[in-house]
């Protein structure tokens, strides 16, 4: 059977749970429980295959171009956590069964617990580092879910969002550290990766990647100083708590470390930075479970010590100090989950977790005292238990490693101070609650909880104590076979035993009980020192500093973004003026090469008056119709200047773009106020002037560069090839339907675009009508002047005339569907103002809306055309006719796109001035109202 | 002649620039149609300035005008159009929704004329 298996049962197993319902929760709990069942068979039936040596691994494309590849292993290393996960998964949902109240939906948090058992098996059978962290954020995000699971406490939503923030930025830390390994591997195969340790270590980016990864997995692990996130997670229900704040989850970053062991370690950097984090991580938690009065906040910070034994451990630089962090993590998951689940007993049945009201309930609960004290002792490393071989072992090689050089002796000091912290808050946990006198008043009367709460704790107690007394019998294989996939070449050999004969490792282990005893009987003394300081409260300070963060985020917006046109176009001008004017002092001399062309007198007397009306448009602003006359000026000037060199076709177009936009400005003015009143002040026009004079200067500046330096030009192509390919003379019109047709297309699809919005925009507007210009004075009552109607109506069917021949003639000679399009435009909007909207509509009876669509589509049909003779988009042809009485003609398929060009025109131009002139109609309702 | 062309490029430049920066609808659209010229203007004469050149294949003029920047100007026109057509109409949407023709949206007094 597949390997895959083991991951996708339980991923398909998440969806069971919900067809189940919370009434009948022992079925929905047997459902649930099938999954992972059948994947820890599979995974049983391996490990013969993978005790022999043997790495069993499928996989199936996912995304081949990013590296992505769906591939599973499962080494020594991934069938510990597969073990765990399943194994101690298994008996959670049976707790969680009884656990939760009936008012809770169980379905629903069997639903996330499966997701998350799901995802973490990813995580440790990924044998592709992008796959790896795939899972690795599932398990952000559904253990997000879990911890949030009572969402109506404020403090579940709290810690969720804090442990989500933690180790959601640790996430993409990893995500960084695992492309980079990545770009120096060049592969995203685990196997390759871990191969690669030389070539890894060599690169300058192994450190980056380094921190970058360790980053992910300290965040992940709770260790020091992202420690703090873990505490506040414990607002999740504790088969939560015990599953994945114990057991599982966090040791997620621990395993990483495992894993990429064979690649990254090995560096003084992997040394002093793993090593000393996980030495401050133990010291930093045992220190305060010791202090803590919530059972699960003691719990919670021991996890912490002890997620920081086993990184120290992963740190060192021995060998046999991986298998000891590997054992532990063993030890560790067996002994916390039970603890968790006794203190989720003591809550069920008490109603309280406080250390202060609890005492003596052995006597009422003797079997769950059972399970804590052997727990008990085995977090506490008393001999025959099984956390006094990992703790063991862990203080031999603290002796051996040569982390900190000549202070060398610190390490196994502070190793020896954090096994006494250990003891300490362990006889706590136990005494405390348990002994410790007779019981007091409690909001429950407690007894034993039913068996099958029970059970799970006493399952793990007796772990403990059975590998505890046989060790050889029990772990060595499995751990072994974990250490092999950890480590780069042969394993040392693991003799685990109880007994190894009096040596040093044994004097301070033994040190460290009597020690952590004396500890905990004169702990008032150390009570009264902690009350000396200011209580922490890690929750407000993270609160306090995402608000900090989010107001000045917020400050900076307001700041850049305060909704001010004319600040954004401040803030654009002096970005322009800064890297162009600074581009443009790097160039030693604006003057090029090229001699300068004479000047005649026709185009001096031109520049100068499209300068002086263009300062005659800026200055007299606040006169806004002087000040659109002088516009038009510079707008015909323009017109003849494309004339002047050599640009007929942008001639015509300009011109006639010249009477439309008057028209439209002119007509736009009519319902806008005629002037503008004072606003600027001095300093103001001064800083707008020197801002637009500075501009000017670069723009001309560029210019005049430009134009003085010699030309180079890709044009020769398409004056080369336009006859031949577009069948063409006029060579603008050919690159404008046929060579650079698309962008034609994608340029007459935002014309229509803009007049449907404008449509849009002028739909229900209600705007005053002035009945009186500027200075008072009344708007001529005869609304359609007797000349102008005679000559529009004359003119038309001229006007139609010259446009079909420009439109005709355009591929040839100027002209051509803009030119043709605007002039038909502005022959039917000569109509319009000759006699009103009513009087044109009636005759004029179409809409011009669907003639824009219809030109679009013309011209997108002509490209699709190509496609059903074989050729690309857009791909013209041509031929010559022959038609009797009319002679030769060339028809080309470009003519047919230039007729969807003409039609869009038409169509967008009129639908723009047309629709703005209806809003003058007399007949308009709202026109009294607004007058009145 | 360069000079004269790059001066007048940049005058209007400068001109529109200084309008577009005006706090009134109006004069804003009427900047971004002075600059769209200006601009229109500097790229035609990125071809270079041809006097007298042949514009049509098989013309006797003189060397052939550059026909690119002619075909992209052409198009620059006409969409600048529609860019001016759509912010003046937008301005007075504004007006009519917000009772304002400022450019932030700012709610001032309207001219004196207005509220006869």
């Amino acid at each position: 059977m597949s390997v895959l298996l083991i991951v996708l049962l339980p991923l398909v197993g998440s969806l069971l749970p919900i067809m189940g319902s919370n009434d009948r929760r022992g079925r929905c709990a047997l459902m649930t429980a099938i999954p992972p069942a059948l994947a820890l068979i599979v995974a049983g039936r391996h490990a013969g295959t993978v005790f022999a040596g043997g790495v069993p691994r499928a996989a199936f494309d996912w995304i081949p171009a990013l590296g992505l590849e769906f591939a599973m292993r499962l080494d020594g290393l991934s069938l510990l956590f597969v073990l765990l996960i399943l194994g101690i998964g298994l008996l959670i949902i049976l707790y969680a069964r009884y656990y939760l109240s009936p008012r809770d939906n169980l379905p629903r948090f069997y639903a996330f617990l499966m997701l998350f058992m799901a995802a973490m098996l990813g995580i440790v059978m990924a044998d592709n580092l992008l796959l790896l962290w795939f899972f690795w954020e599932l398990t952000s995000l559904s253990s997000f879910l879990l911890i949030g699971f009572w969402y109506r406490q404020s403090e579940a939503r709290k810690g969720a969002r804090m442990a989500l923030t933690v180790t959601g930025a640790g996430g993409l830390c990893l995500l960084a550290g695992f492309l980079l390994l990545g770009h120096i591997v060049g592969t995203y195969d685990l196997q390759t990766v871990l191969d690669s340790r030389d070539m890894i270590q060599a690169d300058p980016r192994y450190l980056p990647a380094l921190l970058l990864v360790l980053l992910g997995a300290f965040t992940k692990s709770a260790q020091f100083p992202f420690q703090f996130w873990l505490p506040h997670a414990m607002a999740a229900p504790t088969p939560v708590s015990a599953f994945l704040h114990s057991a599982t989850m966090v040791k997620a970053g621990v395993f990483l470390l495992a894993r990429l062991h064979p690649a990254l370690a090995g560096s003084e950097a992997w040394l002093y930075l793993v090593g000393l984090t996980g030495l401050a991580t133990l010291l930093y938690g045992a220190y305060f479970a010791l202090l803590k009065y919530d059972l699960k906040g003691v719990l919670a910070n021991s996890t912490i010590s002890h997620l920081g034994l086993i990184t120290l451990l992963l740190g060192l630089d021995q060998r046999m100090a991986v298998v000891a962090a590997l054992l532990h993590i063993l030890n560790h998951a067996t002994f916390k989950a039970a603890l968790f689940m006794t203190a989720g007993i003591v809550d069920h049945e008490t109603g309280t977790r406080d250390i202060r009201k609890l005492q003596g309930l052995w006597r009422a609960m003797p079997l769950t005292a059972t399970v804590a004290v052997i727990a008990g002792a085995a977090m506490a490393g008393v001999p025959l238990f099984n956390g006094f071989l990992s703790k063991e072992m862990m203080l031999t090689e603290t002796l051996e490693t040569s982390l900190l050089g000549g202070l060398g002796w610190l390490i196994p000091a502070l190793a020896t101070l954090g096994s006494l912290l250990s003891v300490a808050y362990s006889i706590r946990l136990v005494h405390n609650v348990f002994f410790n006198g007779p019981q007091p008043e409690l909001p429950r009367t407690p007894h034993e909880p039913p068996l099958p709460m029970v059970a799970p704790g006493l399952l793990l107690a007796a772990l403990c104590l059975v590998v505890g007394v046989m060790p050889a019998l029990t772990a060595t294989t499995l751990i072994g076979t974990a250490a092999r996939a950890a480590l780069t070449g042969p394993a040392p050999e693991l003799h685990l035993a109880v007994w190894h004969g009096f040596n040093l490792p044994l004097l301070m282990s033994a040190f460290a009980l009597i020690g952590g005893t004396v500890l905990y009987v004169q702990r008032r003394h150390l009570f009264a020192f902690q009350r000396q300081f200011r209580p922490q409260n890690a929750r407000l300070n993270f609160e306090a500093g995402v608000q900090w963060m989010v107001r000045g985020a917020q400050q900076l917006i307001d700041t850049l973004e305060n909704g001010s046109l004319q600040r954004y176009m401040l803030w654009l001008v002096i970005t322009i003026l800064c890297l162009v004017g600074g581009a443009l002092t790097h160039t030693v001399q604006l003057r090029g090469s090229q001699p300068l062309q004479p000047l005649d007198g026709l185009l001096v007397a031109g520049a100068l008056m499209a300068m002086f009306a263009g300062l005659a448009t800026a200055v007299l602003h606040r006169r806004r119709l002087i000040s659109l006359l002088m516009l038009s000026i510079v707008g015909l000037v323009t017109s003849l200047a494309f004339a002047r060199f050599s640009a007929p076709d942008l001639a015509l177009t300009q011109l006639a773009v010249e009477v439309v936009t008057m028209i439209l400005l002119m007509l736009a003015l009519f319902f806008l106020p005629q002037r503008t009143p004072k606003e600027s002040g001095a300093p103001r026009i001064l800083r707008d002037a020197l801002l637009a004079a500075g501009f000017g200067g670069i723009v001309a500046s560029l210019n005049f560069a430009v134009l003085t330096r010699p030309l180079e030009s890709i044009s020769q192509f398409f004056v080369d090839n336009s006859v031949s390919g577009g069948g063409g003379h006029n060579v603008v019109n050919v690159i404008l339907v046929d060579f650079r047709g698309f962008d034609t297309l994608g340029e007459i699809t935002v014309l229509c675009i803009a007049a449907v919005g404008i449509y849009k925009l002028l739909n229900r507007l209600r705007l005053f009508m002035p009945s009186s210009d500027a200075d008072g004075r009344p708007w001529s009552k005869d609304r359609h002047p007797m000349i102008l109607v005679s000559v529009s109506q004359t003119i038309l069917p001229l006007a139609l005339l010259v446009s079909v021949f420009i439109f005709l003639r355009g591929h040839n000679a100027p002209g051509g569907g803009f030119i043709a399009g605007l002039v038909t435009a502005v022959a039917l909007i000569l109509i319009y103002i000759a006699r009103g909207v009513d009087w044109s509509q009636r005759r004029l009876s179409f809409q011009y809306q669907p003639i824009a669509v219809a030109g679009v589509g013309v011209a997108a049909l002509t490209g699709l055309g190509s496609w059903a003779f074989g050729h690309p988009f857009l791909t013209s042809s041509f031929g010559h006719f022959h038609i009797p009485l009319i002679g030769d003609v060339e028809l080309a398929t470009a003519m047919l796109f230039d007729l969807g060009v003409y039609l869009t025109v038409v169509g967008a131009t009129l639908m723009i001035l047309a629709n703005l002139g209806k809003l003058t109609t007399p007949h308009r309702p709202s026109k009294q109202k607004e007058k009145a | 002649m360069e000079a004269l062309f790059s001066m007048t490029t940049g005058v209007l430049a400068a001109c529109g620039l200084f309008l577009a920066l005006r706090g009134r609808t109006f004069p804003v659209v009427v900047g971004l149609t002075l600059l769209s010229y200006a601009v229109n203007l500097f790229l035609f004469s990125m071809g270079g300035l041809d006097t007298g050149g042949a514009v049509v294949l098989g013309d006797k003029g003189g060397p052939h005008a550059d026909p690119l920047p002619q075909a992209l100007v052409l198009t620059a026109i006409v969409i600048g159009f529609a860019m001016t057509a759509f912010s003046v109409i937008l301005a007075m949407r504004a007006r009519g929704d917000l009772g304002s023709d400022h450019v932030n949206g700012n709610r001032v007094d309207e001219p004196r004329e207005e509220r006869s």
